[in-house]
């Protein structure tokens, strides 16, 4: 007789906690990340549809899922991030959407700026709140723009003197972009509730929600969102204090973010995409004092807290593996990309469990027997001994169905262990 | 302030660089050769960028720094004097793709190495790189990619330089992101380049080893 979804969901749930604890499961786990807007292409959709209409999403995700019955799966949430409508509604800056500026059939882009300029440190530094107020939001929503008219929002720390300052906001400018961004809201509750619906389905048929939720680390933040890459490298060498006071302040918002949300969603995993930390970003110095340090305490809030910290060490992290080795033992799930797989399981194998590097190149456009050779090397090596959960490099927008199916079905027969 | 610009720029002293520069024309040196100083300088900058010295941060800084330069002695020159270039590359991020990060640095590696940069910038149609091509007569071709929707942009590219007729004229390398070997047999490449450095020693091999 079959196993039971209940019963198949705790085998999977163990399965992923002994290679996270650094134990040996009773087979290599394997999971397709950010598993971004493949559904759209397996189930035949774009990803225009899948980013504007939520029974399109649902049911291309869940087909998906409960096809290949990975042993945990990325939150579909935090795949899309925001639905197209709200971002249509609010106007972002930020992003290109597919079938709006882009082919209906690719993924969302990040438009890269420097939304907060070089001389306005001090202002986020003394008001992170009244700052992304009046200068942030109106620079990266269209439709807040007006939101730049409104006197500073802790004027109303005096209380009833204070009070008068609500005249600002009856103004028809600023009363549409408040309408806007309730409508925004609107269509993002809407999407929330189709995801939970979503989450709960999934749970049903037995699979695991991998993260519950997302932080980043705080110089990518800055680097992301708010200075741009540009802007942020030379601040290292025109304003590194001010940089460094920045990262300081966004810490515990981030810390914040990570834990409340894992709490609440109940997965106590938090998934954490880096970006700016790789080699060739930055020197290793310039790694020691910018990026690693609040990374790292980011990371140890977390485990403190009973969360599995999941870093996504973007692009190459061999230089900087014996950094990643300081971690706690067997609580942190790191997922690589073009990082050295043998360097990666000689340092890190006793420290934390390794996810990734299976070549994207391979799952688009190889053969079988090339992708079974890759995942065979990636079990033997990275594998040996646990603490390994088969998983892509990156995003998989564009892979080959087929030849998914053929690493999957590898990874589930070869990868048990046999003792 | 006085001082070797060449070593001063090279070790990304942005105020003492640019006080020599000032202090130069003020007292009537003459602007050419501060800008030949520059170059040479960007070369050392170039140099500790292939030998894992300097990163993406110290490229973006210097480059910060020359466009000052660049800008303070412009004004004082009566034509620029032609720089000897050994070969003409027409660069890109191919359709679709709105990634830059890579485009540049390759641009300023293959700039300070001595060649002439062609850079279309991103989201390139096929058709904008074979009308730069026949413009420029350009003999090497590179296209960036970070997405992974960038391999079927990259062959579509290839395909069409070949329909074009001007596959026999130009060499084309290939990067950025997730792109392999895999990929470069996908797309019909003669070459992919791991890193931007690769992207140089690829680009002076094909005009003959420089």
């Amino acid at each position: 007789m079959g196993k039971t979804p209940k019963e198949l969901y705790q085998e999977r749930e163990k399965r992923v906690n002994d290679a996270i604890q650094l134990k040996v499961p009773d087979r290599v786990p394997f999971w397709f990340q950010d598993i971004s807007f493949f559904p759209a292409k397996y189930t035949g959709t774009t990803s225009q549809a899948l980013m504007y209409d939520d029974s399109v999403f649902i049911a291309a995700y869940k087909k998906t899922l409960t096809d290949f019955e990975p042993d945990m799966y990325f939150n579909p949430g935090h795949a899309l991030h925001t639905p197209g409508d709200a971002l249509d509604i609010i106007d972002s800056k930020q992003v290109k959407v597919p079938g709006r500026e882009i082919s209906p059939d690719h993924t969302f882009q990040f438009i890269e700026g420097e939304y907060m300029k070089a001389d306005e440190y001090d202002a986020f530094l003394n008001d992170p709140t009244g700052y992304t107020i009046s200068t942030y939001i109106p620079r990266t929503f269209g439709a807040m723009a007006p939101l730049a008219t409104l006197p500073p929002i802790s004027g109303l720390l005096l209380g009833y003197f204070g009070l008068p300052m609500a005249s600002a906001f009856t103004t028809p400018e600023v009363t549409a972009a408040f309408e806007s961004f309730y409508k925004a809201g609107l269509a993002i509750s809407r999407h929330n509730s189709a995801v939970g619906s979503l989450n709960q389905e999934l749970k049903a048929a037995g699979i695991p929600l991998a993260c519950g939720q997302i932080t980043l680390a705080p110089f990518d933040v800055l680097s992301d969102t708010l200075r741009g890459m540009r802007g942020l490298m030379l601040d290292m060498y025109r304003q590194p204090e001010k940089v460094l006071a920045a990262i300081e302040k966004l810490l515990p918002m981030l810390i914040g973010l990570g834990v409340s949300g894992a709490k609440m969603s109940g997965t106590l995993r938090v998934f954490i995409p880096l970006h700016r930390g790789a080699h060739g970003f930055m020197s290793l110095k310039q790694f020691e004092t910018f990026y690693w340090p609040s990374l790292k305490k980011l990371m140890l809030t977390l485990i403190d807290e009973g969360i599995t910290p999941c870093p996504f060490f973007e692009g190459d992290y061999t230089s900087r593996l014996e950094y990643l080795a300081d971690l706690p033992k067997g609580k942190v799930l790191g997922l690589f990309d073009a990082t050295d797989i043998f360097k990666a399981k000689e340092i890190l194998g006793g420290t934390m469990c390794i996810s990734g590097m299976m070549p994207l190149s391979l799952l688009q456009v190889g053969t079988p027997q090339k992708i079974k050779d890759y995942a065979k090397k990636l079990i033997d090596v990275v594998g040996k001994g646990g603490g390994f959960i088969m998983g892509p490099r990156s995003a998989m927008d564009e892979c080959d169905p087929n030849l998914v199916k053929v690493w999957v079905e590898f990874t589930k027969e070869y990868g048990v262990y046999r003792s | 302030m006085s001082g070797d610009l060449k070593i001063i720029l090279a070790d990304l002293k942005e105020k003492d660089a640019l006080e020599i520069v000032k202090n130069r024309l003020d007292t009537g040196g003459d602007p050419l050769s501060i800008l030949d100083d520059a170059r040479r300088g960007m070369e050392i900058i170039g140099k500790r960028f292939a030998d894992g010295e300097y990163f993406i941060p110290d490229l973006v800084y210097s480059g910060e720094i020359l466009k000052q330069i660049t800008g303070m002695v412009k004004p004082k020159l009566a034509k620029a004097a032609p720089v000897k270039r050994f070969g003409k590359v027409v660069l890109g991020t191919v359709a679709g793709d709105i990634h830059d990060i890579g485009l540049n640095i390759v641009d300023f590696v293959l700039d300070v190495n001595g060649f002439e940069v062609l850079n279309l910038g991103v989201d390139v149609p096929a058709q904008k790189f074979i009308d730069k091509i026949k413009e420029t007569e350009a003999s090497i071709v590179g296209l960036s990619g970070f997405l992974t929707l960038a391999f079927d942009s990259m062959k579509k590219t290839v395909d069409a330089i070949k329909t074009a007729g001007l596959r026999g004229k130009v060499k084309i390398m290939i990067g950025g992101g997730q792109i392999d070997e895999e990929i470069r047999n996908y797309t019909g490449a003669d070459a992919y380049g791991k890193d931007a450095m690769a992207g140089v020693s690829l680009a002076k091999k094909w005009v003959g080893g420089v």
